[in-house]
């Protein structure tokens, strides 16, 4: 259950974006979650709920966009999309396939209140 | 509401202090194996056995990580090899700054084998670039021989996987060149030794793959996307 700590380092990235903004609070963090990474969505759900309490991020929604595996033939070429059963040996040629994508664990943007709705 | 592109990696602050490490390891010479299993499946066994097979030919040092007790730091020191207990507590996995921190206090002058024991966890540890050379590993044959396909994160990042008591195939009912194919399904670059540190059955192999790995020097970090 690392997603706690995961939850955590969300937040202080989105805080450091906000305070570059001068903004204090923050309503959106969207970020990008690869099926290929050891992160559950549901489980990093229920941890932000428990990290966000009083930060800057309190009142915010998390956007979670799901990223799916996708694996290449270095030799044949073709993508695989979506990957079913992880099997990272090409059935034409048999050489490793590459992950293209999958892998992402990235915060995207945040959503901070305007300008205009702080006066 | 105003939107800000932010395009940074969650894991970055760990990503920046494996870098620091990293770098602290090239500037001493060090090879520093990432050792990681799920609990039980022989980390501290094959330590044990790697410091039988190699003491008098290299110089070694090891960092444990555990949640709880030095009990594992204890039996390395009993082996008259030098040992650094991490203890996280709750946290299941180690990251760059517990062996950053560690490092401070825990001198690499003329190590040439750094052997990091992670916490014993398959899920976890795989997301967490320590700065090592090699990410080992171990997959113990009486965890059964499907083990690579339900943590294939973990097994697809190993630069070597280890296939520990292989003498209790038999009594396991696994089948162990399945167990290996399934492992070079998930990760067909990575290096295999099948093994036992009970009876040493293979061993040697893997004896040999690490003298050479010490000696060359030129393995260049995988790790840290």
């Amino acid at each position: 259950m690392h997603e706690i700590s995961i939850a955590q380092s969300i937040i202080e990235i989105a805080e450091a974006k906000a305070r570059e903004q001068n903004s204090r609070c923050i309503q959106v963090i969207k970020i990008r979650l690869g099926e290929f990474t050891t992160v559950v969505r549901e489980a990093l759900e229920f941890a932000f709920e428990v990290a966000r309490q009083e930060t800057m991020a309190e009142n915010a929604r998390l956007e979670i966009e799901t990223v799916p595996m996708v694996v290449r033939c270095v030799a044949c070429g073709p993508v695989t999309d979506p990957v079913r059963e992880v099997c990272l040996i090409c059935s034409e040629c048999g050489l490793p396939l590459e992950v293209v994508a999958g892998e992402e664990l990235q915060v995207e943007y945040i959503e901070v209140e305007s300008v205009a709705e702080r006066v | 509401m105003d939107r800000v592109s932010v395009q940074t990696n969650v894991l970055k602050a760990n990503q920046e202090a494996a870098r620091e490490n990293r770098r602290l390891f090239e500037r001493e010479g060090t090879v520093v194996i990432n050792l990681m299993s799920a609990p039980g499946a022989g980390k501290t066994s094959l330590l044990e056995a790697t410091i039988r097979g190699l003491r008098d030919r290299c110089h070694l040092a090891v960092i444990e990580g555990d949640l709880q007790t030095d009990l594992d730091a204890q039996r390395i020191r009993d082996l008259g090899v030098r040992s650094h207990q991490i203890t996280t507590g709750t946290v299941c996995h180690l990251d760059a700054r517990m062996v950053a921190r560690a490092l401070v206090e825990f001198s690499l002058r003329g190590v040439e084998l750094l052997v990091i024991e992670n916490v014993g966890n398959l899920i976890c540890p795989a997301s967490y670039d320590l700065g090592e050379s090699l990410r080992v590993v171990i997959c113990s044959v009486a965890e059964g021989a499907e083990k690579p396909k339900k943590y294939p994160v973990m097994f697809h990042k190993a630069d070597v996987v280890v296939l520990n008591k292989t003498d209790l195939a038999i009594a396991s009912r696994v089948d162990l060149r399945e167990l290996e194919k399934n492992v070079r399904e998930v990760n067909p670059k990575a290096t295999v030794f099948a093994l036992s540190c009970t009876t040493g059955e293979g061993l040697n192999a893997w004896f040999a793959w690490l003298r050479d790995a010490i000696a060359s020097r030129s393995i260049t970090a995988a790790a840290g996307t």
